[in-house]
């Protein structure tokens, strides 16, 4: 654009840049396309159309009949079962090993003597089998369980109480670790024992943050265990599987619904108890 | 301890011993010999892993795949996130603000497996499946977080622009976005990384990637197969994470 004034105005000096930087994108992201076979076609594709248009016009009215909300109603206590059954066994297997690994505990540290590397050898195994047990996904854990007790909601328990148990433990011990630990120190210099030192040192100060964290993970395990559901796991989510393969989709939106309100209602009792716990 | 504390502590030894009685779990059968001996076994037919030469290029064929599933995933996701942020930070209006926030809360809420399994519905096996699944709920997630980044970005530049006689759309363009650019790769960035853990583990219901090698190992009990695909997850994910914390380290250093 030539002005009058003889200066020349460029619509945008940075155009060039952001074009060549657009195109690397472009270029960069190509393979990706063809690797995820990225074929929109294939949604349009008229049988694919008509099967989904079929099962998607199925999704109104939601399906309200009295046995299948009595199902449903199974499958959602089913669902909250298997998270709070699920957590009780991650519990069990979180605070014993978060003992061991909490480095503040440790008797041979605070001082010369016997004990270093016993010590050392018990806690880096616990450390291992702690980041073993949340590095493999819930979804995985789940898999192997129901092909190891069979489909149903025993799956689901365990895989929850092994992962949320590898991830309670870290945290668990994280937590002893960063309050307070003045009372912990003054108790064991002092003679006391670990069990005693954790009890009365470190236990009451760490108290209100093991809850709130332990309640924030039950409200994740009931969505867990609804998204386990899909690979076997039982609960509300085996349900939904079901009512997929049979394209029936009127259940697969009510089950939706109530599957939405059940984060919602596990959102507002965690947030509840943390209040009335804190 | 005061009386709320016991009232709290009789609920939830209530809740637990139900949750357990509901599910007819009996903890001694659960961890009897019996069971721990048959799990050994189970665990022991996982080793050693399959490594052989041809399985190993097929996992790499899985990885790569899962790593276009979320890239592109999350690519679709963030044009269509901007797309849906626009009128939901209200800059068409009311009417068009509660809309796309409720289709953005919609779309959000639907976690990533059940979008999963609704796609391979629509868009069969494999993995366009899991890159349109994961398209669906990241658009919800990226399209809050965008909205809220527009909303709370200066108006000034824009609105000079504005009066100084530009269209909107130019105003948006440059006197908004410039704002905003640098806050929306974070959020890109921040989703992917999160989506590449997600697209190794959406395969189990048929979504293509590194979880559906793993399915069907599993499926037809060949275990040492599936422990080299577990192997796989873990050096993936264990990579993402090492590759994020040092950006972010290198980022926040400057």
């Amino acid at each position: 654009m030539e002005r009058n004034d003889g200066i020349t105005l460029r619509r945008d000096p940075a155009a060039p840049a952001r074009l060549a930087l657009t195109l690397l994108i472009v270029v960069l992201v190509w393979p990706g396309f063809r690797l995820t076979e990225f074929d929109p076609g294939v949604l349009f594709d008229p049988r694919n159309r008509e099967t989904m248009g079929k099962f998607l016009a199925t999704f109104f009215p939601l399906a309200l009949s009295a046995d299948f909300l009595r199902l449903v109603f199974q499958s959602t206590l089913e669902t909250l079962a298997i998270a709070t059954a699920g957590m009780t066994i991650a519990m069990v297997i979180a605070i014993p090993l978060s003992l061991i690994v909490t480095r503040s505990l440790s008797v041979s540290r605070i001082g010369p003597g016997p004990g270093k590397w016993r010590g050392r050898l018990v806690r880096f195994p616990a450390r291992l089998l702690l980041m073993l047990y949340r590095s493999i996904p819930e979804i995985v854990w789940a898999l192997l369980f129901v092909r190891a007790v069979g489909l149903g909601p025993s799956a689901g328990v365990l895989a929850i109480g092994i992962t949320y148990g590898g991830m309670l433990g870290k945290v668990y011990s994280e937590i002893f670790e960063s309050g307070d630990t003045r009372p912990t120190y003054a108790l064991l210099e002092a003679g006391s024992g670990r069990l005693a030192t954790f009890a009365y040192g470190m236990f009451p100060v760490a108290l209100p943050e093991l809850v709130s964290y332990t309640v924030y993970r039950w409200e994740c395990a009931v969505r867990a265990s609804v998204i386990m559901g899909f690979v076997g796991a039982g609960g509300l989510g085996m349900q939904m599987e079901l009512s997929m393969r049979m394209l029936n989709g009127s259940e697969v939106s009510t089950m939706l619904a109530v599957f939405l309100s059940l984060v919602m209602l596990a959102d507002g009792v965690s947030a509840l108890l943390r209040r009335v716990t804190a | 301890m005061r009386r709320s504390h016991w009232m709290v502590a009789g609920l939830l030894m209530f809740a637990v011993g139900g949750s357990f009685a509901y599910l007819g779990l009996e903890v001694g059968q659960l961890f009897s010999a019996e069971a721990g001996r048959q799990m050994w076994k189970y665990l022991i037919s996982f080793f050693p892993p399959d490594l052989t030469t041809d399985y190993l290029v097929r996992i790499w064929h899985g990885t790569l795949e899962t790593i276009a599933i979320s890239a592109i995933g999350t690519l679709l996701a963030a044009i269509l996130g901007l797309l849906l942020a626009i009128p939901a930070a209200g800059r068409l209006g009311l009417a068009f603000r509660v809309i796309a926030r409720l289709v953005l809360n919609f779309l959000r809420s639907i976690p990533e497996l059940v979008w999963a399994a609704l796609m391979v519905f629509a868009a069969g096996l494999g993995p366009l499946a899991g890159t349109l699944a994961l398209m669906w709920h990241t658009t919800g997630v990226i399209g809050r977080l965008f909205a809220e980044t527009l909303e709370n970005a200066p108006p000034e530049p824009a609105q000079g622009l504005v009066l100084s006689g530009a269209r909107p759309v130019m105003a948006f363009l440059y006197g908004t976005m410039p704002e905003v650019v640098a806050q929306f790769v974070a959020y890109v960035l921040y989703r992917w990384e999160i989506n590449i853990r997600m697209a190794a583990i959406l395969g189990v219901v048929g979504a293509g990637g590194l979880g559906q090698m793993l399915y069907m190992s599993l499926s037809l009990f060949q275990q040492p197969q599936a422990m080299t695909v577990i192997i796989a997850m873990l050096s993936l994910v264990i990579i993402v994470d090492a590759a994020s914390a040092w950006l972010r380290q290198r980022v926040a250093a400057k």
